[in-house]
């Protein structure tokens, strides 16, 4: 024994043993993002537990099982005055009815267990208001009572398909017809208070402004009048009557019926295709109840059109201040101090770009392009706020030092003789730069670009401070010109981490969602790393035979 | 080749089109090296802007008062009278200048001209002493001969005929034109002051060495504007000294009478039928006497203006048994010279003076900074006014001169002293690090002290780095050195996964998932420590005991993937102790037992929670370049130890650490700075209380997450701003030395090893 510890073999174990908690860590971690955001589109099954209250009343709680704890509670019975007593989260929905959708149960007044599931119970999740749990006692349509429940559900699975494709129109023409309108007519405004600065409104602009906007209320007027006999048809779509868990009857009209399910009675098969519809509608929706609810599709949108922007700006900047500082700057001491700082700039916190371009880019920049250019909005901030533009600009100088050193280092590994043979061959330096070296140097380029991107998706401080929001009212990319909107703000999905994590009044309801965003968010810059190291692995192996 | 060919070769290559191209061909080489290096040196310059984008936001902080003279006149209204007060509008357009004989003097400040004359309604009384109630309100009282005190207010109203702005300087009798009567002897000291609906006037009659109180209530008339006053209490005490100042703070609980010597006898009045004489204290010492003295803003600090130059700021501070007595704070050396009058700014701590030497000096008191001196005449200098804004000020000179400067002072407050010392603030028993920039009360002072900021963003890193080093340290020794070409191979870009996670998932996990989980299973992260290193030094032990066949099984270089099962179980197995360690030891509730019985303050999220997430963040960092470090050392170094007989570990302790340890040394600075500048974990799991405790179980907050939640409501060229601005430096200077110390150090060995 004395001889094991003298040679060192428990410094090996340890050492093996770190290796094997980090990638417990690493795996653990990973595998607790996917499996509860994943959980979080599969059907919960609803439970029917039996409570029996302190004060002897009886209840019937009927819901879905989302978390447990032991609580210590005072038991003066128990040997040191409490005990460790488990608690169940139950997911009860109908919050018009209960006030709260999440409660916590104790065990010791559960009767008989949780094992029960409710029969036949419908799950409707609704626009407002969260789910509804509870069975189908009627449905009526255009004054018709349906009562038998096989009837009633397959009138209801007509009438709630015919209501999502009347509110996906309803909210396509409300979204981008009228939205647009609501531009242009923005738009004219802006432009009469522009000439009125300028002393150029004259009668003849005022009527050519008046005529676009009496031709836009028109169209105003058109789209609002199909808007109104849209929703006139969903009203018509009729109400389905509920018993809820008490006994107590809930009408639900079937405007507000996303859609319905029936978790305790789906074979797998059903199950599935439950799952993937929803993920598909999680990233295809709007956030609904606080962004609590519903889907990330504006965060996504926000996401991308954000770091592609940044991409943009990035791209340029660090390949030419590459190709400068290994092609054309004369090796020595400040060359060497500037590309020690630019290293340094890629350990900088990300905080601090944030407090930059707040300072400069949105303040002091934004402030005078709005004095030169947008005057006549002012008081009301064009660039002089955070946006979509600065936050672009100061993720691409974050990032910018990620694309310098990548594209410095695929620079380096090209092999002398080619640009020796470039040269000898006649060509200029700015031809072989052109012609030979940047061209071998593209998947460099590409994977400093990828983990460029990869970090500015996952940064989220920075943005906190110049042009994230929880709520956007308007995408930053659009179907009306210039569509992609530089001074709007946006969102984010990391921001939506912390902002529905944190920030949520609901912290229970919303938890799963984080935990599905955080798990798509994940995905995203996993694969743009796998992508990055993959082009990395190969651009090595093809200068490895060039070096030959 | 035939001629032909040639012939087309030599058009080719010469002639006037060649030329041409050629030339064409190195313009465009000469404007893409010009493009390239100016964009590059752009670039280059763009980066850098950003550390002196910083340092200018952050200079204007330490830049003294400017102050320059706007104008001089002799003092408007007759000059042999003395001013008891001066209200002055918003735009330092007009001011009004009260006078000890009742006289109002309107007049133009830029250009001294009279515009209108008033007296007071004295009905024939003299004023015999005078208080200002509230200096905000311009809100003044005056002592009549009497024995009445009339109330009156300064305002004044704008209006613009023919599109001009016209201020108009008024007075106004709040309590009706009639003095409020409290007696018939005449007033020789008086101090007024009002709270919401209560007056109270201290004052003492000519002759009598008794103070007397008397509260009224002010009572609002359903019908019209005015308002009456009623009586209510009263209560009086015999002075044991004399009395040359009478002075009630704003709490309207504290009544200081002192005498030019400096004794000071402190009454509490908060009931003032019956006033309790806390203490008697000696402010002065020598030969040195009072000369001025009066409340700073928000009427709770003394300013003693003394004969020899100085001014001493006293205040009351609350003692171990709730017991309050009077504390010199700071004192500030004006100069040799008496100070005649000392004014105060109205929206900030900060104080003028003028005395005999002729000088005008500005302070600021808690920030203990002394902004500015001007001399403003040979003489010397009199009664003086800052302006609302505090950006003017009217100085009166003895030879009967009234000179107005333009005052330029946006950051008085904030001092390298204010930032990184301890500053005694009112209201607190000590002197002490505070951070506290915001608050829901008007007259709050914020707090600007870095050093809760920094000790929490230090504490932070420190304990994520007792997490990480050991773990990502070790994890990279067996990696470079024992671990075989395959498993590594996955194993590397694993372990680098880390650091491409987004860190608000890893901050929303620590703070919605470890934190109340850590809370609920205390002791068991704390048998983690205990059991997993004890359970694998068994299980390689018992591992060691195998028979060669199964010990074969698994060669060194896998050794961490067998113990991944292993060291899950022991994980779980520490956690799965707690419950029971808790009943064992804790009394059933660790938590319970800590805030109770050890006295250890407990938030849930907690230095403990940051240690872990934001270690867990640090290991990629640590283990990349460490792992580099020990792989890159030559291999025929580790061979020739290991043929002279060394076992591995030998080899590894005895030379390729040594040989690595620049490395290694540079990865944990690396480490560091990644963790000062970590925001999004911090903000999250932190708690983000901006303390200065050691203690494992309580929250902090960082340089960082502070810029992330105070930075979108700070209003621009503030002093809150800039003081953020000032921590977003200190963060890049901290990362930058650390990142260069690393880089440095990585370059050194870099050569070290080519001579190798």
């Amino acid at each position: 024994m004395k001889d094991w510890f003298r040679k060192g073999e428990h410094w090996i174990w340890f050492s093996a043993s770190t290796v094997s908690i980090s990638m417990v860590l690493v795996f653990g971690l990973l595998g607790m993002i996917a499996y509860k955001g994943l959980i979080h589109f599969w059907p919960h099954e609803v439970y029917h537990v039996e409570v029996l209250h302190a004060d002897g009343q009886k209840e019937i709680v009927v819901g879905e099982l989302h978390d447990s704890k032991t609580k210590e509670v005072e038991d003066p019975t128990a040997e040191n005055g409490h005990r460790e007593m488990a608690q169940y989260l139950f997911k009860v929905g109908n919050r018009d009815v209960y006030g709260i959708d999440f409660r916590w149960i104790n065990a010791d007044e559960i009767v008989g267990g949780i094992n029960e599931l409710e029969q036949d119970v419908l799950v409707i999740e609704r626009y407002e208001y969260g789910n509804v749990y509870g069975h189908i006692q009627s449905v009526s349509v255009d004054g018709q009572t349906i009562s038998d429940k096989k009837q009633a559900l397959k009138i209801l699975q007509q009438q709630v398909e015919k209501g999502s494709r009347l509110h996906s129109e309803i909210r396509h023409i409300e979204k981008i017809s009228i939205g647009e309108i609501n531009y242009k007519i923005e738009g004219l405004r802006l432009e009469e208070k522009k000439l009125r600065a300028n002393n150029a409104f004259d009668a003849q602009e005022e009527a050519r402004l008046q005529a676009e906007r009496s031709a836009l209320q028109e169209e105003f007027d058109v789209q609002h009048a199909s808007v109104q006999l849209l929703y006139k048809q969903a009203d018509s779509l009729g109400q389905v009557t509920v018993e809820i868990a008490g006994g107590k009857q809930l009408v639900v009209p079937v405007k507000k019926i996303v859609h319905f399910w029936q978790p305790n009675n789906m074979t797998f098969a059903q199950e599935v295709g439950f799952f993937f519809n929803a993920v598909g509608n999680f990233l295809v929706d709007d956030p609904r109840e606080a962004n609590t609810e519903g889907g990330v599709f504006p965060a996504i949108v926000g996401t991308v059109t954000m770091v592609m922007l940044m991409a943009v700006f990035v791209t340029p900047m660090g390949v030419i201040a590459a190709i400068y500082m290994s092609e054309y700057a004369k090796e020595g001491t400040v060359l060497k101090m500037v590309r020690i700082s630019i290293n340094n700039l890629a350990g900088v916190p990300s905080i601090v770009f944030g407090i930059f371009g707040l300072g400069f880019f949105v303040y002091i920049m934004g402030s005078s392009i709005d004095e030169l250019f947008y005057s006549y909005a002012l008081p009301s901030p064009t660039f002089g706020s955070p946006g979509l533009l600065w936050a672009s600009l100061t993720m691409a100088l974050l990032t910018l030092p990620v694309v310098i050193v990548s594209t410095q280092e695929g620079l380096s590994r090209i092999p002398r003789a080619l640009r020796e043979g470039g040269l000898a061959l006649g060509a200029t330096k700015s031809e072989t730069i052109m012609r030979i070296i940047l061209p071998m140097t593209m998947p460099a380029i590409m994977t400093g670009l990828i983990l460029a991107i990869a970090r500015a998706a996952g940064e989220v401080a920075p943005l906190m401070l110049v042009g994230v929001v929880k709520l956007a009212p308007e995408l930053p990319l659009d179907t009306i010109a210039p569509f992609v909107h530089l001074d709007r703000k946006f969102m984010h999905l990391g921001f939506h981490i912390y902002d529905v994590g944190f920030q949520s009044p609901n912290v229970e309801a919303s938890q799963p969602l984080v935990y599905a965003t955080s798990l798509l968010l994940v995905l995203v810059i996993l694969s743009l790393n796998f992508g990055a190291i993959t082009i990395r692995n190969k651009l090595r192996e093809k200068y490895k035979s060039l070096d030959n | 080749m035939n001629s032909q060919t040639q012939q087309m070769l030599d058009k080719a290559l010469k002639g006037p089109e060649f030329e041409k191209r050629v030339r064409r061909r190195n313009a465009k080489d000469t404007a893409s090296k010009v493009g390239i290096s100016v964009g590059g040196v752009g670039v280059i310059l763009s980066v850098l802007l950003i550390m002196f984008f910083l340092l200018y936001v952050v200079l204007p902080l330490f830049a003294p008062a400017t102050v320059n003279k706007s104008v001089e006149y002799a003092i408007p209204g007759s000059d042999s009278e003395t001013t008891l007060y001066y209200g002055m509008d918003e735009y330092q357009e007009t001011a009004l200048r009260f006078t000890q004989s009742g006289r109002l003097f309107g007049f133009d400040v830029v250009q001294g001209k009279l515009i209108s004359e008033d007296v007071l309604p004295l009905q024939g009384q003299t004023i015999t002493s005078f208080s200002v109630i509230s200096e905000m309100d311009n809100l003044l009282a005056f002592g009549l001969s009497s024995g009445g005190v009339l109330v009156a207010k300064y305002e004044y109203s704008v209006s613009y005929p023919n599109n001009v702005r016209t201020i108009t300087p008024k007075v106004l009798f709040p309590f009706g034109e009639e003095a409020v009567e409290l007696g018939t002897a005449e007033i020789e000291k008086l101090a007024v002051r009002k709270m919401d609906s209560d007056l109270v006037f201290a004052y003492a009659e000519k002759g009598s060495h008794e103070i007397k109180i008397k509260q009224f209530s002010t009572i609002e008339s359903m019908l019209s504007d005015t308002i009456s006053l009623e009586e209510g209490y009263s209560g009086s005490f015999v002075s044991e000294q004399a009395s040359d100042w009478l002075l009630l703070d704003g709490s309207m609980r504290n009544l200081y009478v002192i005498d030019k010597t400096g004794q000071t006898s402190y009454y509490d009045i908060r009931d003032i039928e019956s006033p309790q004489k806390v203490e008697q204290v000696q402010m002065l010492q020598g030969d040195e006497t009072l000369s001025t003295v009066r409340f700073l803003l928000g009427d709770y600090s003394l300013m003693l203006g003394t004969s020899k130059g100085r001014v001493i700021q006293w205040f009351p501070v609350r003692g171990e048994n709730n017991e309050f007595s009077l504390h010199e704070i700071r004192s500030f050396n004006v100069g040799d010279a008496p100070i005649h009058t000392i004014a105060i700014e109205k929206a900030r701590k900060g104080f003028a003076t003028t005395d005999a030497s002729g000088a005008f000096n500005l302070f600021h008191s808690t920030a203990e900074r002394h902004l500015n001196q001007t001399q403003v005449s040979d003489s010397s200098t009199g009664f003086v006014v800052i302006s609302n804004r505090a950006n003017g000020a009217l100085v009166e000179t003895g030879d009967g001169q009234l000179v107005h400067y333009l005052i330029d002072n946006q950051h008085p407050d904030v001092s390298v002293s204010s930032l990184w010392g301890k500053v005694w603030y009112e209201g607190y028993t000590e002197p002490d690090y505070v951070w506290q920039s915001s608050s829901a009360s008007s007259d709050f002072e914020p707090k600007f002290s870095m050093m809760p900021l920094t000790f929490g963003t230090i504490k932070a890193a420190l304990y994520s780095m007792l997490f990480a080093v050991p773990i990502a340290v070790l994890a990279a020794i067996f990696t470079a050195f024992f671990m075989d070409k395959k498993t590594r191979q996955w194993v590397k870009p694993s372990v680098e996964l880390i650091e491409a996670l987004p860190t608000v998932i890893l901050g929303f996990l620590a703070g919605l998932w470890l934190a109340p989980y850590m809370e609920a299973n205390l002791p068991g992260f704390f048998a983690l420590l205990l059991v997993v290193p004890i359970g694998i030094l068994a299980f390689g032990f018992a591992w060691s005991r195998l028979p060669e066949h199964i010990r074969l099984l698994v060669p060194v270089g896998k050794r961490a993937v067998l113990m991944i099962p292993v060291v899950f179980f022991l994980g779980w197995f520490a956690l799965q102790l707690s419950a029971p360690i808790e009943d064992a030891l804790f009394n059933g509730d660790m938590r319970h037992w800590l805030t109770f019985s050890a006295g250890i303050d407990f938030d849930q999220r907690n230095a403990m929670v940051i240690g872990f997430a934001m270690g867990f963040a640090l290991i990629p960092t640590i283990f990349s370049v460490t792992e580099d470090a020990i792989y890159n050392v030559p291999s025929y170094l580790v061979n020739g130890s290991l043929a002279l007989g060394a076992s591995g570990w030998q080899t590894l302790v005895g030379v390729v650490l040594p040989t690595a340890s620049p490395g290694i040394f540079s990865a944990i600075m690396l480490g560091f700075g990644r963790g000062v500048g970590e925001t999004m974990i911090v903000l999250m799991a932190s708690g983000n209380t901006p303390l200065m405790e050691v203690n494992l179980f309580e929250g902090l907050r960082t340089l960082s997450a502070n810029l992330a939640v105070e930075m979108p409501e700070a209003a621009v060229d503030s002093s809150h701003y800039r003081v953020l601005f000032l921590s977003g430096l200190v963060l890049f200077i901290f990362t930058f030395i650390f990142n260069t110390l690393a880089e440095v150090v990585r370059q050194r060995m870099r050569r070290k090893y080519g001579s190798l």
